[in-house]
């Protein structure tokens, strides 16, 4: 279960575009809630209005996780401000998870608050991919590493490798992509934390997760 | 197999522009389509490239019809708005008879419309991408692996033909992310470049790059010669895509992320005993004329529908290419909605053996 890698009441997920960022948001958000904790998701995408958190607003509704989300999310309105509710997350009980957007670029949006994380406490986890072009080699997912932790002004505290290729994923695949984790983990000092693979993928160790990405057909 | 990345269909249009060779790459931003700009600006000056965002969108293209005058394989990329604006440059490389590959990432229109997926630049693609008697080679991929293998072949084309060739995406395909590899299709054989201007140092006569014919009876010879090879690109270039055609009662037309919702729509349809086929035009220039038309000539055949996510676009080019034999009708949705798989297939179970 993915909630078990969470430390604090603010969990801040991170990394380069498409690695998968909301996808284990949105399962560890629905893991939390299903094991009893009050849970809120930012929605904190500034940077690409496309396949993002809110997409799954219904379901985390229904099961009663609170969605905080830029006021013109899926809307046709390329506009990303975010109501003033997202403040509640440094003054809530609530257990927090911010989705952010990809690269450095997404970076900035935690940047300006940066010192409320701080005081409030926070953990940071890397997604990566090694499948993701710009992510394939451990030195470049570092690069991206860095720049994001320069510009947050946030610490890491640790890697998910959620290395995919979406529906066609194999075992093998996610299986190769372990060693380059490492490597990863190695150059940075950073920990890795877990292996993700969709539930139809038969690894023993991996954390299973599910597809929550908008499907259009 | 070769190694698969996850990519965008933006990123994957501009990777495997550079593995074509483009060198080139001349752009100005705008939603669904500014990854691929994004890609080029990150990898293009590490792997011998350039690319550069231009002040305008007028000034892109003429950056492109430049570049291509002097022998480079170069792309431009935008949506809907941006087309607009390139397409008296566009009508200046067709003119001048320069390759290159501008590519649409559609979104909903018309004016600045929205920034959510649509197939409503149909018949600018087709029809009005530029003054005068024209055409482009238009090719319209329906997953992120085909942006990625008809980018090549678009580049191919342009060089084979001397025309620009026209990438039709909408904001989905460039969106959505699917498993690509990029592993090398057969080369094509390419013709010289030895109209390009590349400098003589004096060894031969030097080579203009023109659209201007004060003679009347020039301008028409060259207009002439260059639809011999657009005859050429009908006979040779057609594609197209059948999917349980066979034994069909209703045919979908339907071409790019549209038919991938088809096909889901085809197969309920299946289930429910309804024989449904799926028609999916892959070059929109030269359109499957013949192709369709032999679909219409067949007895099982009685009924049309193209899904489009516009007003009715492409359908009247499916009634001329099968001179009205059956009956044609459409379906779309449009300003941005992407149709359901569900919605079609009301509409299939509506039109099947004529409408009720």
């Amino acid at each position: 279960m993915l909630n078990k890698l969470v430390k604090s009441r603010i969990t801040i997920i991170a990394g380069h575009y498409g690695s998968g960022k909301t996808n284990i948001s949105v399962n560890l958000a629905l893991d939390m809630v299903r094991s009893g904790k009050k849970v809120s998701v930012v929605d904190f995408d500034i940077v690409n209005p496309y396949f993002r958190s809110a997409d799954n607003i219904t379901e985390l509704n229904a099961l009663g996780v609170r969605v905080i989300a830029p006021e013109f999310a899926n809307t046709n309105v390329d506009m990303n401000t975010l109501p003033k509710e997202y403040y509640t997350i440094f003054s809530t009980d609530d257990y927090c998870i911010v989705d952010v957007g990809g690269d450095a670029d997404g970076a900035t949006a935690l940047s300006i608050d940066y010192d409320k994380y701080i005081k409030s406490g926070y953990t940071m986890f890397y997604v990566f991919n090694c499948y993701r072009p710009m992510t394939a080699s451990p030195e470049d997912a570092y690069k991206i590493l860095l720049n994001i932790e320069k510009t947050s002004h946030l610490a890491f505290s640790g890697i998910i490798n959620n290395s995919n290729i979406g529906k066609e994923t194999t075992e093998k695949l996610v299986l190769e992509s372990i060693p380059l984790a490492e490597e990863l983990s190695k150059i940075c000092g950073l920990p890795v934390l877990a292996t993700t693979a969709l539930r139809t993928i038969d690894i023993g160790n991996a954390v299973k997760i599910e597809n929550k990405t908008k499907q259009l057909f | 197999m070769a190694q698969k990345y996850l990519m965008k269909g933006n990123e994957a249009i501009a990777e495997a522009a550079i593995r074509a060779g483009c060198k080139l790459f001349f752009g100005y931003p705008i939603t669904p389509q500014t990854e691929l700009s994004e890609y080029m600006a990150k990898n293009m000056p590490k792997r011998e490239g350039l690319s550069l965002q231009a002040e305008s969108e007028v000034a892109a293209i003429n950056m492109v019809l430049g570049a291509s005058a002097a022998g480079a394989r170069v792309m431009t990329s935008t949506s809907g708005p941006g087309i607009s604006l390139k397409s008296e440059g566009i009508s200046y490389i067709v003119g001048s008879d320069l390759p290159c590959v501008i590519v649409n990432v559609q979104r909903g229109g018309p004016g600045l419309g929205g920034i959510q997926p649509a197939q409503s630049d149909y018949n600018q693609a087709t029809k009005a991408l530029g003054h005068g008697d024209m055409h482009l080679i238009v090719l319209a991929p329906a997953s992120v692996q085909e942006m990625a293998t008809l980018t090549g072949e678009a580049f191919d084309l342009a060089d084979i033909y001397r025309t620009p060739v026209m990438l039709l995406a909408d904001g989905a395909l460039g969106q959505m992310m699917e498993p690509v590899d990029f592993e090398e299709k057969p080369h094509r054989a390419l013709p010289k470049k030895d109209w390009a201007c590349t400098g003589h140092g004096g060894s031969r006569k030097h080579n203009i790059v023109n659209s201007l014919y004060i003679e009347p009876e020039v301008l028409e010879k060259t207009v002439v010669d260059r639809f011999k090879k657009y005859e050429q690109i009908e006979q040779n270039e057609v594609k197209y895509e059948e999917y349980l055609t066979e034994d069909a009662e209703i045919i979908i037309v339907a071409y790019g992320i549209t038919s991938r919702i088809a096909k889901t729509a085809v197969r309920n349809a299946r289930e429910k005993g309804i024989k449904a086929g799926l028609f999916r035009p892959i070059t929109l220039y030269p359109f499957p004329e013949k192709q369709l038309d032999a679909l219409a000539d067949k007895e099982n055949i009685k009924t049309f529908l193209s899904v489009e996510m516009n007003m009715g676009q492409m359908v009247k080019d499916v009634k001329l290419a099968i001179s009205c034999k059956k009956d044609v009708y459409h379906f779309g949705r449009t300003g941005g909605v992407i149709p359901t798989p569900d919605e079609i297939l009301t509409n299939i179970e509506k039109y099947v053996g004529g409408a009720k």
